[in-house]
Formats: structure tokens, sequence, C-alpha cells
């Protein structure tokens, strides 16, 4: 699965975003008042958006169930049988993030937000079960486990510190 | 005539004047607030057509203008969000404090107003509209923009400064003693930690308990409170309108959008009311005498502005263009700007804060939506392209094919 960055928009909502293998930044825009608003990148400015289309909280079920979201959505009812309530999730390490060059212990992703580290993916190789001694640095991508609202709380970490 | 008729034909002919500006407001896509600004410097004193028996509404309706314009503005960002923007944007809103507020200090000095006029046209050439700026974002499609976070994080960085601007400020309208200065501001800090503290963890709860289903009871218990919360800290000396936006942020979740929804018609109204009311108690002899110094102060606060936004895009990493971008959309200034001369020029001092103040807003609220859309506009290569796309957009259903990639994806 492609990796879904989550930026606050003040005033506005929550913008979810991820860059598609074509290149393409595609993302929505939560919206306070619970409209849903998609944007596609522009080709020729990486930082602009072109806003597609608003959608309706009925409208957004129709166009997930369209893409094949039930599908998804089978795939992690089946692995949330393994444990319930527990998450999987893929977490990228920003280049300003304040944990880059600082090992996970000192992070305190654990002691923070009751998530688990299970494996760092750095330039194409895989270390599993890092210890707590294990230097993250910028571009790491890590592997964590744990509940929605404690992935939620690490992504906050290795944004914010 | 009867005095009563007297009254509503003026009331009546002054809101028709004002529906007339804000048409034409519309119609070339700018803020209405230099329009309104210009109506009033055309009425009341000095001006063409002298306004006798609304000046009482006018004036209370002012003062109602500027508490709706800071509870909305206290509506429109959540405690969490002041307090992410306390935390990861303060580098960037003290920068912008820094490069924004000195001008207009600067400028009232050279200027020989004096330190205390100096200081409120500080805060007149620091804060920039948020009003303006956040339909910018969105009429031009900015709001998924890699750059527009930081924009608006920004201005929430300012509205938090001002909650502190505007106790230190009244103080030294009223001519107080540093004491009393500190002890203001010191409470002021006070009431926003204990409100954000308290909206973050029981605002939902808060609302909930206020509000009920019925429109017209949130409505009246909405204004009452804010009434009441702004005649404390008004007592307090730290001015009506921080209470009002304490108001605001102490509402979240649900109840802060259908507040929002109900209280934006007020808002316009008297926000209208107020901006005429500011223009019409500024003597309009006196603009030609200060436009040199207003031009010369928009140019430097421009240029600030931008970068400001310069600044804190690129250190977010985005490109040269999500900068340009970034430090046009703060150029506007606005409502708040109005607000803050409007209390200094109540407070007397120099003559030529209304009228510096005025011409300056008037320059900065035009220019604002003019340099977002010049930057909005792509390189001549890509025009051709824009054209097309917005062809398509005419076009229902042909949203798909509306923007061609010549030369693969992301260049």
């Amino acid at each position: 699965m492609a990796q879904v960055e989550q930026t606050p928009v003040p005033g506005v909502g929550v913008r979810y975003d991820f860059t598609t293998a074509e290149g393409r930044r595609v993302g929505v825009v939560h919206h306070h008042d619970g409209r849903k608003e998609v944007y596609v990148g522009t080709a020729s400015d990486p930082e602009a958006a072109a806003p597609c289309f608003c959608l309706e909280d009925t409208e957004v079920a129709t166009l997930a169930e369209v893409l094949g979201g039930s599908r998804v959505t089978a795939g992690l009812a089946r692995l949330q049988e393994f444990v319930e309530g527990l998450t999987l999730d893929w977490l990228k390490v920003g280049a300003g993030s304040p944990v880059a060059g600082v090992s996970i212990a000192a992070a305190g992703i654990r002691a923070r937000s009751g998530v688990s580290v299970v494996a760092v993916l750095r330039d194409d190789q895989t270390h599993p079960a890092p210890g707590p001694e294990f230097r993250i640095s910028a571009g790491d991508t890590l592997v964590v486990v744990g509940t929605p609202e404690g992935i939620t709380a690490a992504a906050g970490i290795l944004r914010a510190g | 005539m009867h005095a009563q008729a007297l009254l509503w034909l003026e009331l009546g002919g002054l809101i028709l004047g004002l529906a007339l500006l804000a048409r034409l407001a519309v119609a070339w896509r700018l803020s209405p607030i230099p329009f309104y600004l210009l109506g009033g410097l055309v009425v009341g004193e000095g001006g063409l057509i002298p306004l006798v028996p609304s000046q009482d509404f006018v004036e209370i309706g002012a003062d109602l203008g500027v508490i709706l314009l800071l509870l909305l503005l206290g509506l429109e960002f959540t405690a969490v969000e002041l307090r992410r923007a306390l935390r990861s944007g303060a580098t960037a809103g003290l920068l912008d404090l820094a490069l924004n507020y000195t001008p207009g200090v600067a400028a009232g000095l050279l200027l020989g107003l004096g330190w205390a006029p100096a200081l409120f046209l500080g805060g007149v050439t620091y804060i920039s509209s948020s009003g303006v700026v956040a339909k910018l974002l969105g009429d031009l499609g900015w709001t998924a923009n890699r750059e527009t976070p930081l924009v608006l994080s920004i201005l929430v960085f300012e509205d938090l400064a001002m909650a502190i601007l505007l106790p230190l400020l009244a103080v030294v309208a009223l001519g107080g003693s540093p004491l009393g200065a500190i002890l203001a501001v010191g409470a002021a800090l006070a009431l926003v930690a204990l409100v954000l503290t308290v909206a973050a963890r029981f605002g939902e709860g808060a609302g909930r308990l206020v509000f009920s289903g019925s429109d017209e009871v949130n409505l009246l218990t909405l204004v009452g409170v804010t009434l009441v919360v702004a005649g404390l800290t008004e007592q307090l000396n730290v001015s009506a309108a921080v209470g009002a936006f304490l108001v605001g942020i102490g509402i979240s979740g649900e109840a802060a959008q259908s507040a929002r929804t109900l209280l934006t018609p007020l808002r316009d109204l008297f926000a209208a009311v107020f901006f005429v009311f500011f223009g019409l108690s500024t003597d309009p002899a006196a603009i030609p005498g200060v436009l040199a110094p207003a031009a010369g102060l928009a140019a430097a606060t421009a240029i600030t502005k931008i970068a400001t936004g310069w600044w804190a895009a690129s250190r977010a990493g985005v490109g040269r263009r999500g900068r340009v971008r970034a430090g046009a959309a703060l150029i506007a200034r606005g409502e708040f700007s109005v607000v803050i001369a409007g209390l200094g020029a109540a407070a007397g001092g120099a003559e030529e804060l209304a009228p510096l103040a005025a011409a300056y807003v008037l320059i900065m609220a035009t220019l604002g939506p003019l340099a977002a859309r010049a930057a909005d506009l792509r390189p001549r290569s890509q025009r051709k392209r824009l054209r097309i796309r917005r062809l398509a957009r005419r076009r229902p259903g042909s949203g798909r094919s509306a923007e061609p990639t010549p030369g693969g994806p992301a260049s």
C-alpha cells in the first residue's frame, strides 16, 4: 500500500495524500464540516493541487465501493481477526522530523504512544525487530503495530516530536 | 418628517449603499472591506452626505461588529489547532511578528506620531486579514497545496498574538503604567491558557450542553454568552474583543460548525457597519496628505509578508512557486487592521493614525487578492494548458481529460 501522509490544515480540516506510481500526488481534504474534497497534484508544479470534486458522506462510500474499497476492508478484517483491535501501519520519517538521528528508546515512541516499532525499512533494506538503541534516520519507514489511536499518536511524534 | 421615519430612511439608504458596494466587490472579485471604508469616508462628517439620526445606531453596531468579528475568528480554529500552531509554528510566527510589526512602529515614529500611536500602527501592519486570505485560498483552489498549512499556521499564530496584543494596546491607549500593562497581558495570557486547556478537554461536551436542537435558542445563547464575557473582560481591561475571541475558541466540534453558520450573516452585517463607522469617523480631507506614507508602508509591508511566507515555505522544503504563493497569500490586511486602528483612534493621540490606517488598508485589502492572483498565473509556456483546463472545467463530464500531461508526470 502507498504511504499516506496526514497533514492538518488549520481552520479547514485534515489533508491526506500519497504519491502514485506515476509520480502524481493524489489526496483528499477532510473539511471540518464533513465535506471530502478530492484533488490531484498538478504535473507541472509538485506543490500545487487542483481540486477535482467534493463528496458527501454517502458518496464517499459509493466511490470507495467503486474503487474496490470493499476488498480492502475484507483484507483488513482478516488481519484484525488475528488480534482484536490491533493495526499494522507504515510511518515515514520526514526530512525535518525531530526524531531523525535519535534512538527508538530516546524518541519514546513506545512510552508515549504504546506503539511498537517492529521493523525499519531503510534504502531497500529491512531491519527487523530493531532494538531500543537503533537510531532512526530521516527517510526511514517505521513499521509499527498498535491501536489505531496509538498509531495516530506515533505519527504525531515522528512529525512534531 | 417624523424623526423615526428619517432614521429608517437614512439607515436603509446606508445599508443599500453597502449592498451596492458589496455587489461591485463581488463582480471584481475583490474584498469588500476597502469598498465599505470608502463608503464610510463619503458619508458622515466632512464627507458628501452627513449622517445625523443614525449615528448612535452605527456606533453601537460598529462595536457589535468588532465583537462578532473576533467571535467568528475564534470559532474558525479549534483549540487543538491553536495549540499545535504554538508548538510547531512558533518560529515562523515570531518571524512574521518581527518583520511586519516593526515597519508599522518605525513608520509611526518617523512620522512623529509618538510611541502609543506607533504601537497601534505596528498592529495595523502586522495582522494579515484571515477573512480575505481564507477566501483567497478557497477561490484559487489552493486548499490542498503543500504551502497552505504553513500559511494558515501563520494566521493562527497571529490570532493568538492578537489576544495578547489587544489588551496590551488597550492599556497603552489608556496611558496606563507598565505595571497595568503587565497585569492586563498576564490576565489575557492566563485566560487564553485556561480556555485552551478547558476547550481541548471539555469543548465538545460544553458545546453539547449549551446547544439545543433549536437554532433560535442557540443564536440567543451564543450572542448572550459572548456579550456577557465581552463585558467582563472589558471590565478587567482585557478588551471586549478578546473576551469574544475566547468564547469562540472555547466552542469546538459540531457546535462550532453550527455556530459559524448561525452567526456569519449577523457578522457580515455588523462588520460592514463597523467598516463604515471607521471610514465615517475618519476625516476624508486628511487622506490625501497621508497617501504617500501609506503607499510606502504598503510597499514595505507587502515585501515583508512575502519574505515571511517565502521563508516559512522554503523551511518546509516547498519549491519556488509554492513559496511565492505563500508570500502572496499573506499580503492582504483587512478587518483586524481596522479593528486595531479603531482602538487606536478611539484612544486619541495622533490624528493622523486613522486616515493613515484607512489609506493603508484600502491599498492592502485590494493589493492582497491581486497579488495572490498574479502568483497563481503560470509561466507563459503553461498558460495555454491552463486555458484548456479552464475550458474543460466548464463542461461537466470532461474533467477527467482536463489535465494533459505531456512530457510525463511531475517534471
